[in-house]
């Protein structure tokens, strides 16, 4: 669990990034935290595997302040997915970068093996073990270093930006990826501007703007307020936006899922008849 | 790390900043020579006071000051091996004409990072460019530097975001003897080198697309003029670097020991 208290913090440069955040994310929770370039998004995750340690206030991972310890412990348990996969990557083969973490954090070289093939077989990459993770494309850069992290099989997944420069086929991967995470009672938390991947997603929805979280709760009711999303300069997705478009038919309002979408229209046609 | 935050241009509007870069580095070069014409402390710290001036009319004390704390682990470093080996010297005795020796080699180093310290404080990277190009410097020379100059802050940006991936990875820096010590780099320069050469080759082709040495001739929106002020330093400098090259040649300069004791 993760127990964020009345949390400020400001970069050296002077800029105010989190001005009084409280939140708690239960185990097994999928959250989405959104909003506008510079609202404190990144700087908020980056507090919970301890890169970044809060000015005032207090945030605890699983009871334990995040002040007190080093970020490689609580890395252990909180995985942190970087938005540009070449931030991380160095070793000369992907199976070596998937070694890197395993590594620092002491398994054994019999584990590592294992940890490894289950790594890459998890993300599609297993003809890649021995390739140079320079040689890959965009895309598969990206899953390498998804695939570095998991490798160790943290309880909580944090994702950065995780669906820039990704493809619809990629994206529609990484969102079974992230289901299946969440039958393992996993934590997903993912911090994204990708409104119609969160929509597809359905998962608990958090606005922030300024360095604050101005609204909280579950997709289908955050996504379809287009007064609070606007205050977060996000735009409804686009079946919210036709629900909201269509006040006079008496549909329900607050729709977000195509399939959903799909029934209700049904459902109304044939009311008319048709 | 603080030295080089020290030597950030911050712009301010100051008489200092309105000079002419080129006039202000003929002003950087002769402290830098007055400063190797002397070894001994009265003229070194003269040279250091005098400069307190252009600090505070620049109004850029802080960064400065920044700069200043950021050199006293090499100037310290300085003060004690030269301190050592003057020890050595005078066979393990320790002489106030020695000392005063040192102290005034340390100041010297110092002299010369408070005058740099001043000339990038006060001048952009975009004027420094400017003053080159006027010079005669060929533009592509100019244009590397400036470049060079202005991508550094991205640069640190980029290593710090790149350290907080690795750490994430449960990479610990100060873990381990020297060497593991230095080899726990190794996660951070490569993606930083790799990064920074495929940067360079994207700007290439953003700058190839903007036609950029299409013609021999360049011309320029600003251009840079003289002004009273820039005169004025000239004659000063003129002035302090003829008077140091004197005293120099025909003055004997006392130890402060001996005013003191005298």
């Amino acid at each position: 669990m993760i127990d964020v208290r009345d949390v400020f913090f400001s970069y050296p440069s002077g800029v105010q990034a989190l001005k009084g955040v409280s939140l708690t994310i239960k185990d097994g929770e999928f959250v989405a935290i959104m909003g506008q370039n510079g609202a404190g998004k990144t700087t908020l995750v980056k507090h919970f595997n301890g890169l970044l340690k809060p000015a005032r206030g207090q945030i605890l991972v699983d009871g334990v302040d995040t002040t007190k310890v080093s970020i490689a412990k609580l890395s252990r348990d909180v995985g942190f997915v970087f938005q540009n996969p070449d931030s991380q990557l160095f070793s000369e083969t992907v199976e070596d970068e998937i070694a890197f973490a395993l590594k620092n954090f002491g398994y054994k070289s019999n584990v590592i093996e294992k940890r490894i093939t289950w790594a890459l077989n998890l993300l599609n990459l297993t003809q890649y073990r021995k390739t140079s993770p320079f040689m890959l494309s965009g895309g598969e850069r990206k899953r390498v270093a998804l695939a570095s992290i998991l490798a160790w099989d943290p309880k909580t997944l944090i994702l950065d930006e995780p669906t820039i420069g990704q493809d619809y086929e990629q994206k529609e991967k990484l969102r079974q990826f992230v289901m299946q995470m969440r039958t393992q009672q996993k934590t997903v938390i993912i911090v994204t501007h990708d409104v119609e991947f969160v929509a597809e997603c359905n998962p608990r929805v958090m606005l922030m703007r300024e360095g604050k979280v101005i609204a909280d709760g579950e997709a289908t009711r955050i996504l379809s307020d287009p007064q609070t999303l606007k205050q977060a300069s996000i735009v409804p997705p686009q079946i919210a936006q036709i629900f909201l478009e269509l006040p006079d038919l008496k549909l329900p309002k607050d729709v977000i899922d195509v399939y959903q979408a799909e029934r209700i229209l049904r459902k109304a046609l044939e009311k008319q008849g048709r | 790390m603080s030295v080089f935050s020290g030597l950030k241009f911050r712009k301010v509007y100051s008489p200092i900043h309105n000079l002419d870069p080129r006039v202000k580095f003929i002003y950087v070069c002769a402290i830098f020579v007055i400063a190797i014409l002397y070894s001994e402390l009265i003229p070194l710290l003269l040279l250091f006071l005098i400069q307190v001036p252009f600090v505070l009319l620049a109004r850029v004390q802080h960064e400065w000051i920044r700069s200043m704390r950021g050199a006293v682990y090499l100037a310290a470093l300085i003060f004690f091996t030269n301190f050592l080996f003057k020890f050595l010297a005078a066979g393990y005795n320790v002489l106030p004409y020695d000392v005063e020796t040192t102290v005034g080699l340390t100041l010297r180093f110092v002299v010369l990072v408070e005058s740099f310290s001043i000339f990038f404080l006060t001048t952009s990277p975009d004027h420094l460019g400017l003053a080159l190009e006027q010079t005669r410097v060929p533009y592509e020379f100019v244009f590397a530097f400036t470049t060079a100059v202005r991508f550094v802050p991205v640069l640190a940006e980029e290593a710090q975001t790149i350290m907080d991936a690795q750490k994430a990875r449960g990479l610990e820096l100060e873990k381990g003897n020297f060497l593991k010590r230095i080899r726990n780099y190794i996660p951070i320069l490569i993606p930083l080198i790799v990064s920074a050469i495929r940067r360079s080759l994207e700007l290439a082709e953003a700058m190839e697309s903007r036609a950029w040495g299409a013609t021999k001739k360049r011309t320029n929106l600003y251009v840079l003029k003289m002004h009273k002020g820039d005169f004025a330093l000239i004659v000063i400098t003129i002035g302090i670097l003829a008077a140091a090259v004197y005293v120099r040649l025909y003055v004997h300069i006392p130890m402060l020991y001996d005013i003191l004791t005298s």
